[in-house]
């Protein structure tokens, strides 16, 4: 009898895994048979993207009401993962529109044929200076973002110090050991704050200022999170771990991100950006060659660069709107800095030179 | 009508098939024995072999033709070399430190009774599904400037090689509790009881009785720990430095980051060459130590602390709290330390992105991401399980070369980069009849690749030990083998499998590698979640993060205590000390 019951015991905790599975797999088919109409072609958009890819729903539900198509989202890791997945699949492309190549990867993707040319709707309102590949229109500029040196304002308050505001600042002998930047080799705001070194000092002179960085006492971790929530000294996150960086690597946005959602709104952010020091990032999207819904790729592309959603890339991705006269958000108007003149490179020499600089950095740094 | 012990001679007996089975040939034996293999065979070659072989194939045959000569070149790097010699020694000496660390709390967990135990258990397994950028951070808050180690003792770790085998430690300290302590607990200490009669000293008995018997489930341990580690990612990254780096690193790096297919290929194989050189020293220690052994209840072998134990017991308990419970206190006390003083502020932040207001695609509500990662982790586990317990079974009786390569096989996903597999999974699983690269399925088929392992190294060392004499005289007495296994075997590999089902469990609640590169409709993981959250500044998101690694800690425990009870009830009562002790 005692068996029985013991018998039982075991056939509903089996039943009970069955059902769990059961369950689990009705949960995923559903989602399974989206997939299944968007490779008809039917009314889904399907969007490749890194992980950090955002949009206010409202936002996307206004695009289903415009356009009839539903949009679905697939994110792969990193921006630097994300291309070169989308470079792997290109005989069997998984969406229909990719976004998030940045400059620093746009050859790359260009090279291999990622994208079939669309002029979309509204380029027009984009400044020149951002449409990269402007003459044969693969790659259509969506948002732009600056990776600047922040620092920690309570610390340079408390030392009575002016905080440092370009690349030459920061070897000055009064920074001394107060620099975090990132590995360049696994961070993409370390690859692009090297790359705003050799804009600055030219092909022959950006390794010297290194070795002058390194003599200043600059810090390298490998990531972006180390940096900024570990070692830096004015980010929330830093101040609770004992950060002991009060400057560092970072974005022009983190001043406003640092806020973003504490009440009672402070004053000022805890955060500022040393404006010399930027480099500029453009994000770009494009209609991957073979997608099985161009049309529906083309709208989401035009839609990309609509008031709607330019005005809410901001607070949704901590970037900066390309398309003129798109609002910032009160955030980004009262905390954010102005970036007048952020440095930048070709992408077809970031492409062409990227590897050795890499290793110069590798070998002149660690 | 049903027999009650597993097997007693008189059960079997009155409850005889009518029609008496012809006894098994040796022929079919082989050939059940493919048979079982079969499955987990299959699995392997389409969800492994076929994904990595596709991916470091695309790297050495480039441009129309095959490659070598990229072979030379990789391996001819001193920098290269440098990441091998560093990836080995590191692994090595994480797995020594963590089975001199662990052993004794394999002996506590298995064999002394204690308030409180099942929660603690339940809780030093935590470690192992926790995110390594959340860890890696606890970790530098204690041994890092103006930590624990540095405010009390007066040193800092962080800058040291001793961060990341402690680091080690504290994320493997469950797979030698667990493997170990499995066995430990269902070792009949009469054994041993019977040696100190016969004159020798405690110590002595133990060398000499009790380690032999646990041989095979320390080898598989270690070999799991060193796979582990070996593979290390994230805890090198944050507490290695930029200038240490193993070749899970430099894979992620080449692959991920640069696309030099062909660098990552040559990496790739030389990861699996090292692995398989380190299974090949495993098989070679384990194959003549393994011996039937004699299995009881793991209830009747526990008992309260006596004398020494009692200062073994503290000892243990004191390591747990400094190495396990400390971090994981800070994490927690982060998730509180809102921007206005302790409280729920984070977690209320958490609770407003419930999907329906217009928080954005970027925020799912922690109720949907812990539901996804269950859902994944419960499809994970069924599917380690089912193709696990095939394996092993299939494993049980020491065969060939054939058979033992196949062993091998099941162990090389511990020892391989997730993003190999994501990737290869992507370039593979992408066409007719195969075609799952959006489907759900994939995150659960990849987190099972890393649960069977467990599996297979958790129930072959108690499937081994079970005596061959119980087979044959239930076959003998005309048990058809499916009987054979579901009346002999399975009660008593019931707890192994439920140890091994609880790791399978968390393996896939923690996996975040090949996670995070199976590119998917909107359905992050806990994990997943953790690392976006992360990836962006503000105090708001940095908090909402520690909250959401706290409800997965609070998923994890919770899920491991259910799983076990679940399964400790059921083997409760069951004689199996009767059963063995009868032949």
């Amino acid at each position: 009898m005692n068996s029985t019951i013991r018998r039982r015991a075991l056939g509903a905790l089996v039943l009970a895994t069955a059902c769990a599975t059961a369950l689990s797999a009705c949960g995923g088919s559903s989602s399974g048979k989206k997939g299944g109409s968007a490779a008809s072609g039917g009314k889904t958009v399907t969007v490749v993207s890194h992980d950090s890819f955002a949009a206010s729903k409202s936002v996307l539900a206004e695009f289903t009401k415009e356009t009839g198509y539903t949009v679905k989202v697939l994110r792969g890791g990193d921006a630097g993962a994300a291309v070169n997945q989308a470079i792997l699949t290109k005989d069997h492309p998984r969406g229909d529109v990719f976004f998030g190549v940045d400059n620093t990867l746009l050859s790359r993707a260009l090279d291999n044929g990622l994208f079939d040319p669309y002029t979309a709707k509204g380029l027009d309102q984009v400044p020149a200076d951002v449409q990269l590949d402007a003459a044969r229109h693969r790659a259509t500029p969506i948002d732009s973002g600056d990776v600047c040196v922040n620092y920690d304002r309570a610390y340079f308050a408390a030392h009575k110090l002016a905080p440092p505001q370009t690349f030459a600042d920061l070897v000055k002998p009064q920074y001394k050991n107060l620099l975090v930047t990132e590995n360049v080799a696994t961070s993409s705001p370390g690859l692009a704050f090297m790359l705003g070194s050799v804009a600055t000092y030219g092909d022959s002179g950006w390794q010297a200022y290194w070795k002058q960085l390194k003599a200043n006492g600059v810090e390298v971790v490998d990531g972006w999170e180390q940096a900024y929530n570990d070692r830096f000294s004015g980010s929330s996150a830093g101040k609770k771990a004992k950060g002991d960086r009060p400057l560092v690597v970072s974005y022009a946005s983190s001043p406003p991100a640092e806020v973003v959602g504490v009440t009672p709104a402070p004053a000022e952010s805890p955060v500022g950006v040393a404006t010399g020091t930027c480099f500029r990032q453009i994000e770009f999207a494009g209609l991957l060659h073979g997608a099985k819904n161009p049309a529906g790729g083309k709208a989401f592309i035009d839609f990309m660069l609509s008031k709607a959603f330019q005005q809410d890339m901001p607070l949704q991705m901590y970037v900066d709107p390309v398309v003129k006269g798109a609002a910032e958000p009160e955030e980004f108007v009262k905390y954010g800095a102005k970036v007048e003149h952020p440095t930048t490179l070709p992408p077809t020499e970031i492409a062409a030179k990227r590897d050795d600089w890499v290793k110069a950095w590798t070998s002149t740094v660690l | 009508m049903d027999v009650d012990r597993p097997v007693a001679p008189a059960g079997p007996a009155t409850a005889a098939p009518t029609s008496p089975r012809p006894r098994r040939s040796p022929g079919r034996a082989t050939a059940v024995r493919l048979a079982l293999a079969a499955l987990p065979l299959a699995f392997f070659a389409v969800f492994f072999a076929y994904p990595v072989g596709a991916i470091v194939a695309r790297g050495l045959h480039q441009g129309g033709r095959w490659r070598p000569g990229v072979v030379g070149d990789v391996l001819g790097d001193p920098s290269i070399r440098h990441v091998l010699w560093f990836t080995c020694w590191q692994a090595a000496a994480s797995t020594a430190l963590t089975l001199a660390v662990a052993l004794p709390g394999a002996y506590v967990f298995a064999r002394l009774d204690f308030p409180g135990k099942h929660l603690l258990r339940a809780v030093v397994t935590v470690p192992f599904v926790l995110p390594t950028v959340v860890a890696g951070s606890a970790f530098l808050a204690l041994l890092g400037r103006g930590g624990f180690t540095d405010s009390l003792l007066g040193f800092r770790l962080d800058t040291s090689v001793w961060a990341i085998l402690i680091a080690h430690v504290f994320f493997n300290y469950a797979v030698v509790v667990r493997t170990v302590g499995g066995l430990w607990a269902q070792l009949d200490p009469r054994q041993e009881e019977a040696a100190r009669m016969l004159g020798a000293g405690r110590f002595a008995a133990w060398r000499r009785v009790t380690l032999p018997a646990l041989g095979p489930a320390v080898a598989a341990a270690a070999l799991m720990v060193f796979l582990f580690t070996f593979t290390s990612f994230g805890v090198i990254q944050i507490l290695g430095g930029p200038t240490r780096s193993t070749l899970e690193v430099e894979i992620y790096r080449q692959t991920a980051e640069l696309l030099d297919l062909p660098t990552a290929a040559v990496l790739t194989l030389l990861q699996l060459a090292a692995v398989a050189a380190i299974l090949g020293v495993h098989a070679w220690t384990v194959r003549r130590r393994e011996a039937t052994l004699r299995l009881v209840d793991a209830a009747r072998t526990a008992h309260r602390p006596r004398g020494a134990e009692r200062v073994l017991l503290a000892g243990v308990l004191a390591v747990v709290a400094l190495l396990i419970l400390l971090p994981l206190g800070v994490l927690v006390a982060r998730s509180f330390d809102g921007p206005n003083g302790y409280g729920l502020d984070f977690y209320r932040a958490l609770a407003s992105t419930d999907g329906s207001g217009d928080g954005g695609t970027f925020l799912v509500s922690p109720l949907e991401t812990v539901w996804n990662s269950l859902r994944y982790a419960a499809v994970a586990t069924v599917i380690a399980l089912a193709v696990g317990a095939l394996a092993a079974t299939a494993l049980v009786r020491r065969a060939g070369r054939l058979m033992r390569g196949f062993d091998a096989l099941l162990m090389l996903p511990l020892g391989t980069s997730a993003v190999t597999v994501g990737f290869g999974f992507l370039i593979t699983l992408d066409k007719p009849p195969l075609d799952l690269r959006d489907s759900w399925l994939l995150v659960p088929l990849a987190q099972a690749l890393v649960g069977v392992p467990f599996v297979v190294r958790v129930v072959l060392p108690v499937l081994r030990a079970v005596d061959d004499r119980l087979r044959e005289a239930a076959a003998v007495l005309g048990a058809s083998p499916l009987r054979v296994w579901r009346e002999v075997e399975l009660p008593l590999v019931a707890r192994a499998m439920g140890i091994a089902a609880g790791f399978a469990f968390a393996v896939s609640l923690g996996e975040f590698g090949a996670t995070v590169f199976i590119a998917r409709p909107d359905s992050p993981t806990l994990p997943v979640a953790v690392a976006r959250l992360l990836g962006r500044a503000g105090e708001m998101n940095y908090g909402q993060a520690m909250a959401l690694s706290t409800i997965l800690m609070a998923v994890c425990a919770a899920s491991l205590l259910v799983l076990e009870t679940a399964w400790r009830r059921r083997g409760d009562g069951r004689r199996i000390t009767d059963a063995t002790g009868e032949f």
